[in-house]
């Protein structure tokens, strides 16, 4: 077998795969909050909360109600979307303008309520859920099976990052959002409905992390903690990305997974810590993220 | 708040903390996972289970009132640590029974030894906690690294799976586990060629099982617990690794294969101090437990009842809480009741009774919800933990 660095080609092709599938979950759930961000100055720390309910409906749907994983693919994060849209309308539109700080402590209080709530109804095992029968299968690409599941994972992540990104960038919508973000009366004044607007972003930063919680179901255990687990990660990511920066939290997502990948063959303890290297360096060099604009 | 009000309050807080001293109650402090990884193995049904013990030892001992205080070390052995200390120096207690996470219980046994007070460890396995770290005051009741990998190594290299590779937890525990079932192997003809490390609490094991899968072993050796197994089992069935390479569980809860399912989890040879279904006993003890926590037990959470009764067993036929005469009298005791028949306690603090060596059920084979194992052969105490002079510990010379 050829070797590089001491370690089998092939081996390394299955980690730079497996890379590109762990980065396109983080850059999708890093997504939602750079959106979150970057139209609202908003510190959402409910999103890993969120991407566990996400994980969680899907689980309960195909319990309670048997409805399969495509249904759940549809229903979870528009569930999730909605839960997010009350806690804007109820709670973190009374904490505008006000110091970040209160809206990360609001909803890091929630991530605590919610997470509470699930683990007294089922506890922190975890439970399973397996693929759609669809994607159950095994692809042999010679060098290592892949599960069809995480082929079909990556693309959907890849597809909701692209067209996040459409959405934002180049459509009016997009636009009357940057606007938003620049001078709210302003945009106002134009008869747009920017609260409307706001809770509707939200709402769909939400839905991004429920979407990414119904994608990683079939993949890790979906248990009430799953979310606390990862949501350190992406804010690293978000950091290293630009805070803010929906281009810049896709790349760094991919990238990260990418560079996780990596260490785990080298020197796998490094794997869990590499991130937060990397934040620590990029923001070394640049303050504001790779992504990032200067305030 | 005013000068009178503070000093009213500074009164209360105080005399509480006075209360608190007065030892009128017998107390047993838990420290384990409460929330974490580890959490539903043992944990808040752990707790259940001790409420039980006390429940069914009639709520008091020498006439004083059993009290059980519960704390969460998240699987931190510092946090471990000062509450075992906070509670042996400021809250009386009498008794600690240390949970989950072999790092936190090596951290906590030489506290406990300070203060001259039984550690009853359930939860942690690694081996040299009544090995080179042994104390006079510990007693490791439900199981350890030895047995748990003399018994599963030896009966996968039986069927064949001669060489190894093994996926190990990042600490003490993992380690242990992966140092015992590797003499197993190498004693027993096989060949280890290789091992990975993951750090406690990864979700994401397909890269391992890629490196597995490249080392060409014929088995893949679990030293890892809890969500960590969960996960590992989970993704090497997903990544065709069970197409060619054995499974071997070297610490494997009845949660683990209750969240796993059996389809992904049937054929595993596991070893166990204790199933539910095991006989008439240990059902109706977990029965009763099934009623509260909606779960069957695992041996963890059945020992640690196990564990409670006997110490509480031992302070009444000592008469006194003092923990050197305690010990003394844990030392002289036979256990039997629903957790294991004729046990004993070597001069380490090493509990010795019998060992399972199951395996898990094909879908087909489950006749009830949690009917998951098959017996497949009862390993007798002095075999399972292997001889005393293997372990290192200076209590047993």
């Amino acid at each position: 077998m050829t070797e590089l660095f001491g370690v089998p080609v092939a081996l390394l092709l299955g980690q730079l795969l497996l890379g590109l599938v762990n980065g396109a979950f983080y850059a999708m759930l890093s997504l939602g909050l750079a959106v979150i961000f970057g139209l609202m100055d908003e510190v959402n720390f409910a999103h890993g909360a969120f991407f566990m309910m996400g994980a969680m409906f899907t689980w309960m749907g195909g319990q309670y109600f048997h409805l399969n994983f495509w249904w759940m693919l549809l229903l979870a994060p528009l569930l999730v979307g909605l839960v997010g849209m009350l806690v804007e309308r109820l709670m973190l539109r009374r904490l505008r303008g006000m110091d970040p700080i209160y809206g990360l402590l609001l909803t890091f209080g929630l991530t605590l309520l919610i997470e509470g709530v699930f683990r007294s109804f089922y506890g922190v095992a975890g439970e399973p859920y397996s693929p759609p029968d669809l994607l159950g299968g095994t692809l042999d690409l010679g060098f290592m099976y892949l599960p069809l599941y995480y082929v079909f994972a990556m693309l959907a992540s890849l597809l909701v990052c692209l067209g996040t990104w459409l959405l934002i960038e180049r459509t009016k919508l997009g636009a009357y959002l940057r606007a938003g973000t620049e001078n709210p009366s302003l945009v106002q004044a134009f008869g747009i409905n920017f609260p409307l607007l706001v809770m509707l972003t939200f709402a769909f930063g939400s839905a991004l992390a429920g979407l990414a919680g119904v994608l990683a179901a079939p993949i890790i255990q979906v248990s009430p903690l799953m979310g606390s687990n990862l949501i350190i990660v992406v804010f690293a990511i978000v950091v290293i990305g630009g805070m803010g920066s929906v281009m810049g939290a896709i790349v760094s997502g991919l990238a990260l997974g990418v560079i996780e990948g990596l260490a785990k063959v080298f020197y796998s303890p490094i794997s869990t810590t590499v991130v937060f290297i990397l934040m620590a360096v990029v923001l070394t060099v640049r303050p504001a993220g790779l992504f990032g604009k200067e305030k | 708040m005013k000068p009178k009000q503070l000093i009213l309050a500074l009164a209360l807080t105080l005399g509480a903390a006075t209360l608190a001293h007065a030892g009128d109650s017998v107390k047993i402090g838990y420290i384990t996972d409460l929330s974490g990884v580890y959490s539903a193995v043992d944990g808040p049904g752990g707790e259940a289970a001790i409420k039980m013990a006390i429940h069914d030892f009639g709520g008091s001992v020498l006439g004083r009132k059993i009290e059980l205080m519960d704390f969460d070390h998240q699987n931190k052995a510092d946090l471990a640590a000062a509450k075992a200390k906070e509670y042996l120096s400021q809250d009386g207690v009498d008794m600690l029974l240390g949970g989950t996470n072999s790092a936190t219980a090596l951290a906590m046994a030489p506290i406990a030894a300070q203060y001259k007070k039984p550690f009853i460890v359930v939860g942690a396995g690694a081996s040299s906690i009544v090995g080179k770290q042994c104390t006079p005051y510990t007693v490791m009741y439900a199981y350890n690294t030895t047995a748990l990998a003399r018994g599963t190594a030896s009966a996968v290299i039986k069927h064949g799976g001669k060489s190894w590779y093994f996926l190990t937890a990042d600490y003490a525990f993992g380690k242990s586990l992966e140092d015992e079932a590797a003499k197993v192997v190498n004693a027993d003809g096989g060949k280890v060629v290789g091992q990975v490390l993951a750090p406690l609490g990864a979700s994401d094991f397909s890269s391992y099982m890629l490196q597995a899968q490249a080392s060409k072993a014929q088995v893949l050796g679990l030293a890892n617990a809890g969500g960590d197994a969960d996960n590992a089992i989970k993704q090497a069935n997903q990544f065709g690794v069970t197409k060619s390479m054995k499974l071997a569980g070297l610490l494997l809860f009845l949660t683990d294969i209750h969240s796993v399912g059996l389809p992904a989890a049937q054929g595993l040879y596991l070893t166990t101090p204790w199933y539910w279904n095991q006989n008439a006993q240990s059902r109706a003890w977990a029965e009763r437990y099934f009623k509260q926590m909606k779960a069957m037990p695992t041996f963890l959470q059945a020992g640690d009842y196990s564990a409670v009764m006997s110490y509480l067993k031992a302070v009444k036929a000592a008469g006194t809480t003092d923990g050197t005469k305690v010990m003394a009298e844990m030392r002289k005791m036979k256990v039997n009741d629903m957790y294991m028949h004729g046990g004993s306690m070597r001069p380490s603090g090493l509990m010795i009774h019998d060992m399972y060596l199951m395996q898990v059920k094909t879908p087909a084979e489950s006749k009830e919800p949690w009917d998951y194992y098959k017996l497949v052969q009862t390993i007798p105490g002095n075999e399972a933990f292997g001889p005393a002079a293997a372990y290192g510990c200076s209590l047993e010379k």
